[in-house]
């Protein structure tokens, strides 16, 4: 369970990225977090694992409290937080199987991980991952070899072999295609169902969101300003996150056409 | 106000007309620059040293033609010697100089305020001196030899590597640095696998440029008396041996165009 307790992110340049976000979210479920470009979405996920430091508040999951650990304290409670990036940050240079390794790093000592010793425990979780997600026979090539939405398959396996008890996903489907951000976002929904994992996932694609996540909570300025199902998004919803616009043709029906489709 | 109007037509300028003039100005001075300093050193020249330039050219190209290439047989072993300094150097210049980019790149130093400013005094120090005049102290240090140019060549190069290397340390892309980070991994790991791999094709290629700067480099330390093929150089010009200096000459050649033909395939191969 992840609890944030009035979560406030003050940039030095005096900006108020987020104030006072309070939070829950209960094991297994997938959150979709909408709102404006400068909303604070990349924000309120990045002060989770703290790659932001947050200004004040807390961030608790099962108990921990992120905001006040230590350095490796804070690498421990990384290591179960799975993080999926929109331009995918997968190290181009190295292949996809030492991507997907990466996310042993917390679990592997230095000298393991520098000459790519990881146990055979975690190359056979990264063989079944990497098969789960269609991408066996390129395990041995080079990251910046792949597709857009290959990439992507790939940090999911990254994120997911560490374990993770969540999921923070940044702008998953941004640089994809409308229909390989659709097979994304059935994947990585499906294995949070699998694994029983929750997500938080920044989207800009309402209709997306609706389409795959049990609960939307909508950003603006900062500053919570929805929180509900998705079918509670009505056009007067919307308004009140993005501002003014013809919304009826954006809320779509929530069973569409291709979902049977395989990923 | 680059625009202004005029007849009712909005008249659009890349300067406004006193950035203009101030641009015209400084080009004056400029060219004043120029040409002051061009007649100081046409005065201080002894023009009728020119007066028969082609001659002594001549006089010397007949001297140096043929070259002595019986001569060969004794410089297989300072051309040794100098490619010698010159791999050798550069390769303890790049053991230096890989932690100092990585204190003095803004990116990954441990304090801007202290560790930073260190590293680039030893950037700047070490890229500042001539590998000739660091021969020259080193020679008077340790004695002449190989050992005095492989020094001098060392410390010449870490600056040079280092500020180029840090440089590729600041370009980096973050946000791969950020996902190994976000996989809780250590400062350390962090390093290996997220910056690593993003400066290795610059890394390759800094190594060789400085390998192929420094097969021309050694070849001069020998007229300071740091070994290699300069020192047989000197003792040939000293006798006005010109049919050897021309053979010199032809093995230091063939030297430098081997090691630009290796670099250029190596920084082919990796990027």
């Amino acid at each position: 369970m992840l609890e944030l307790q009035g979560l406030t992110k003050v940039y030095n340049t005096g900006d108020k990225a987020l104030s006072d976000v309070t939070l829950t979210i209960p094991d297994g479920q997938v959150v979709a977090l909408i709102g404006p470009s400068g909303a604070g979405k990349s924000t309120l996920i990045r002060c989770i694992n703290r790659l932001v430091q947050p200004t004040s508040g807390s961030a608790i999951i099962d108990g921990v409290n992120i905001t006040a650990l230590g350095p490796t304290g804070l690498r421990k409670a990384r290591r179960k937080m799975g993080m999926i990036f929109q331009e995918y940050a997968l190290v181009e240079r190295l292949t996809v199987m030492e991507n997907v390794l990466s996310g042993r790093l917390g679990y592997v000592g230095f000298w393991r991980s520098l000459f790519r010793k990881f146990p055979q425990s975690d190359v056979d979780e990264a063989y079944r991952l990497l098969d789960r997600v269609g991408l066996l026979e390129m395990a041995d090539k080079r990251a910046d070899a792949l597709s857009g939405g290959q990439r992507q398959r790939v940090g999911i396996c990254r994120a997911l072999i560490q374990n993770p008890s969540l999921l923070l996903v940044d702008e998953p489907t941004a640089s994809l295609d409308p229909k390989t951000s659709r097979q994304i976002m059935r994947l990585i929904v499906e294995l949070c169902s699998e694994r029983g994992l929750a997500a938080i996932i920044n989207i800009h694609d309402v209709a997306l969101a609706q389409m795959y996540v049990q609960r939307v909570v909508g950003l603006k300025l900062g500053v919570v300003v929805f929180d509900g199902l998705p079918t509670a998004l009505t056009p007067e919803v919307l308004t009140d996150i993005y501002g003014e616009e013809d919304w009826e043709a954006t809320i779509e029906k929530v069973d569409d056409e291709d979902e049977d489709e395989a990923v | 106000m680059p625009m202004t109007e005029k007849n009712g037509q909005k008249i659009w300028q890349v300067r406004t007309t006193n950035a203009q003039l101030i641009r015209w100005a400084a080009w004056l001075v400029g060219l004043a620059v120029f040409l002051f300093s061009w007649k100081e050193i046409s005065d201080n020249t002894l023009w009728f040293m020119m007066d028969n330039v082609g001659e002594v050219v001549a006089d010397i190209a007949g001297r140096a033609t043929p070259p002595r290439w019986s001569f060969i047989t004794e410089l297989g072993k300072p051309i040794w010697d100098t490619l010698a300094i010159a791999t050798l150097g550069t390769i303890f210049a790049l053991v230096m100089a890989v932690p100092v980019a990585f204190l003095a790149a803004r990116n990954t130093t441990p304090s801007r305020l202290i560790v930073r400013p260190f590293a680039l005094l030893i950037i700047v120090s070490t890229r500042s001196v001539n590998s000739l005049i660091w021969a020259l102290l080193l020679v008077s240090i340790v004695g002449p030899g190989v050992l005095a140019g492989l020094i001098a060549i060392s410390i010449r190069s870490i600056g040079f590597c280092a500020k180029l290397l840090y440089e590729a340390i600041e370009e980096i892309n973050v946000v791969q640095v950020e996902a190994i980070k976000a996989t809780g991994a250590s400062p350390m790991q962090v390093m290996v696998y997220g910056i690593v791999p993003q400066i290795m094709p610059a890394f390759a290629g800094i190594a060789v440029f400085r390998w192929d700067i420094n097969i021309r480099e050694s070849t001069v330390l020998g007229l300071v008396g740091a070994g290699g093929i300069g020192l047989a150089l000197q003792s040939s010009l000293n006798v006005l041996a010109w049919p050897k200096v021309s053979l010199i000459l032809l093995v230091i050649l063939v030297a430098v165009v081997i090691g630009e033909w290796v670099s250029a395939k190596v920084r082919g191969a990796i990027i």
